[in-house]
């Protein structure tokens, strides 16, 4: 597609004057890329201090007994870490940046088809984040439930519940707010001849996320609505002294929330089938099939809620029928997981910085998704239920998943979307430490969970001292590669060497317009006659 | 893309009836709270509530009048949620 790669014609968004100035430029900007960076610092600044939170967890993890932090702290800690991670970086992270940065780019539109919406979004998603961080500094004490405000602990705590609830619930307009506008855009503004068969893999991707945000999340808004009418009329839900169940709240957070694991790693996908093609210099293996596995994914994706509750108390048809359905999800997975591979033999690789995340993405997301086959088993899941092995499984797919594509991206789109490129042997340093400390990290707590260590507690007995150390001193490590990461990125912006408009001879229609882009990204809307990947 | 759009004018004595229809059902779901119907109170319940959104979605929203292809979007998605909860309902129908 990029046969003609265009100059700086035009003033860039960065540098363009509007209405407003200075901070007031940005934050009342309906510029889709300035509200994608919007997001992107509000997400730099929240991911700093929850990463910072998990690293205090794993200090007080390294001995036995207290060590820096008190049991009711480390409890506020991880709900705390839990609901920042979540609800306010990985569920909202790459389509608010990424997505909202380069779906129109890629479509060849000049913005979303709502802007003010867009805007508005952010906005909300700002207001959420007070609400529900509000909750640590004001009230009864920081909320101590956990990110799932699991019933009926969450109406009985003492702590201060209902601004964290309320939070996530303001958060999730934002989400669907940005659904519906990815959604509308991608059916009405797709370049003259861009078919659907030749939108490229990312912008799939973000379709199939964006139905999910759209369709689940109205879900978990009503049931922390439900959490908070229980907790301040009385109105007997999930509490069984009100007459309500337990067990259906947790039926309708996690109708919610699995779906949501998948509005967190789609969009991941696609930017590991963005940038694998690219760096292969080949045309991607299978595109229909990524497309049908990647709405495949997001369909079978609603049904497998249950296994994460069983353990519950669900019935016996219940847990089987889950079970199932959980191993009927691999199989899409899979399936991109095998295109990946196909695309990279007898390819000719270039490799650099971003490629490298790709390929440390594919490592431990398969980590990841082999240790799910494990927790979707019902015999196996009984043993690991709430231990230490499904923090680990966690981490590796939604930190190992998105968060590798995350920084795979950022690597990936810095030059187009800054105008500048970073160092490239800080880049590859940072990674290595942090891949490296990631692992230390995580796979002991495999080990620890299989041998009974359970999750959410601040002491351990003295057999689990020794994997607990090392996993310690892999989160000091992987932090050290993050630092080394975030700032040679920060400081790249400003002393970077200027970027080439296509560094990477991509062929998607970014890397036809200039780095930075224009307000309007084109000068002249293009028309598409190839496919996105057209190498050969 | 998808560029083709047109309008469809409904007649007032439509939204009245439809108006009408939804409000006798709106008295129905009320009414028949007072009858001890076991488990199929929620079905009953369901039943009203989606009558109701569908005629909302065809008549008031003129899904009727649309492309089908809008028709086929907003099915899948009932469909959708008619399977999470027939799931959710395996597990309480059979604790």
């Amino acid at each position: 597609m990029s046969e003609a790669v265009n100059q700086h014609t035009e003033v860039s968004y960065l540098e363009y004057k509007g209405r407003f100035k200075g901070l007031f430029a940005w934050i009342f900007s309906t510029d889709h890329k300035r509200i994608g960076l919007l997001y992107l610092y509000s997400m730099l600044v929240l991911f700093s201090v929850a990463a910072l939170l998990g690293l205090a967890m794993k200090i007080e993890l390294i001995a036995p007994g207290k060590t820096i932090m008190d049991a009711q702290t480390y409890n506020s800690f991880f709900t705390l870490h839990g609901i920042t991670m979540i609800f306010l970086i990985v569920v909202p992270g790459l389509p608010a940046v990424f997505g909202n940065f380069f779906l129109p780019i890629m479509i060849g539109a000049k913005d979303v088809a709502f802007p003010k919406l867009n805007l508005l979004s952010w906005w909300i998603y700002i207001i959420g984040a007070f609400i529900a961080l509000s909750a640590q500094f004001i009230g009864d004490g920081p909320p101590d439930t956990g990110w799932t405000f699991y019933a009926p602990y969450s109406f009985r705590t003492g702590t201060n519940m209902l601004p964290a609830v309320t939070g996530a619930f303001v958060l999730g307009f934002s989400s669907i707010a940005t659904g519906i506008n990815f959604i509308v855009t991608m059916h009405r503004m797709r370049a003259p001849g861009m078919s659907w068969m030749k939108m490229p893999l990312f912008p799939w991707a973000l379709y199939g996320t964006s139905w999910i945000q759209v369709l689940a999340t109205p879900i978990v808004g009503v049931t922390l609505l439900m959490i908070v009418l229980e907790r301040t009329m009385q109105i007997g839900f999930f509490d069984p002294a009100l007459g309500g169940d337990p067990i259906l709240y947790q039926h309708l957070f996690w109708i919610y929330s699995h779906p949501a694991v998948y509005i967190m790693i789609l969009p991941a996908m696609g930017v590991i089938s963005e940038i694998i093609p690219t760096f292969a210099r080949k045309t991607i293996f299978g595109y229909k099939a990524i497309v049908v596995s990647t709405l495949a994914i997001a369909f079978v994706g609603y049904f497998v809620w249950g296994h994460h509750m069983f353990t519950s108390g669900m019935s016996g048809t219940a847990l089987y029928t889950f079970s199932i359905l959980t191993f009927f999800v691999a199989i899409p997975s899979a399936i991109k997981i095998f295109n990946w591979v196909a695309t990279l033999h007898k390819a000719s690789i270039d490799i650099q910085t971003p490629f490298l995340w790709a390929l440390c993405f594919l490592f431990v997301f398969m980590v990841g998704g082999l240790s799910g086959m494990v927790l979707g088993a019902l015999s196996t899941n009984v043993h690991l239920h709430d231990t230490a092995f499904v923090v680990a499984h966690f981490h590796f797919i939604v930190f190992g998943g998105t968060g590798y594509a995350f920084f795979g991206a950022i690597h990936y789109w810095y030059p187009k979307m800054f105008g500048k490129m970073y160092d490239k042997s800080w880049a590859n340093i940072g990674l290595a430490i942090f891949f490296t400390g990631f692992n230390i990290l995580y796979l002991p707590m495999f080990y620890l969970g299989m041998t009974g260590m359970p999750r959410r507690y601040y002491d351990y007995v003295d057999e689990f001292h020794g994997p607990n150390i090392v996993s310690s001193l892999g989160a000091l490590l992987m932090i050290s590669g993050l630092i080394i990461i975030i700032t040679n990125l920060v400081r790249s912006a400003k002393h970077g060497v200027p970027a080439e408009a296509d560094p990477w001879k991509g062929k998607t229609l970014e890397w036809t317009v200039a780095s930075p882009p224009s307000l309007e990204n084109f000068e002249e809307i293009p028309t598409v006659t190839k496919h996105p990947y057209g190498y050969e | 893309m998808e560029k083709d759009q047109h309008t469809h004018i409904v007649k007032y004595r439509t939204y009245v009836y439809v108006l009408i229809a939804l409000l006798f059902m709106t008295f129905v779901s009320v009414a028949v709270t007072g009858i001890d119907l076991g488990p199929y109170t929620v079905t009953t319940a369901l039943l009203l509530a989606s009558i109701k959104s569908v005629l909302v979605l065809l008549i008031f929203m003129h899904l009727k009048f649309d492309k089908k292809f809008y028709g086929i979007m907003v099915a899948s998605v009932f469909l959708l949620l008619a399977c999470v909860i027939v799931i959710t309902f395996m597990d309480y129908l059979y604790r």
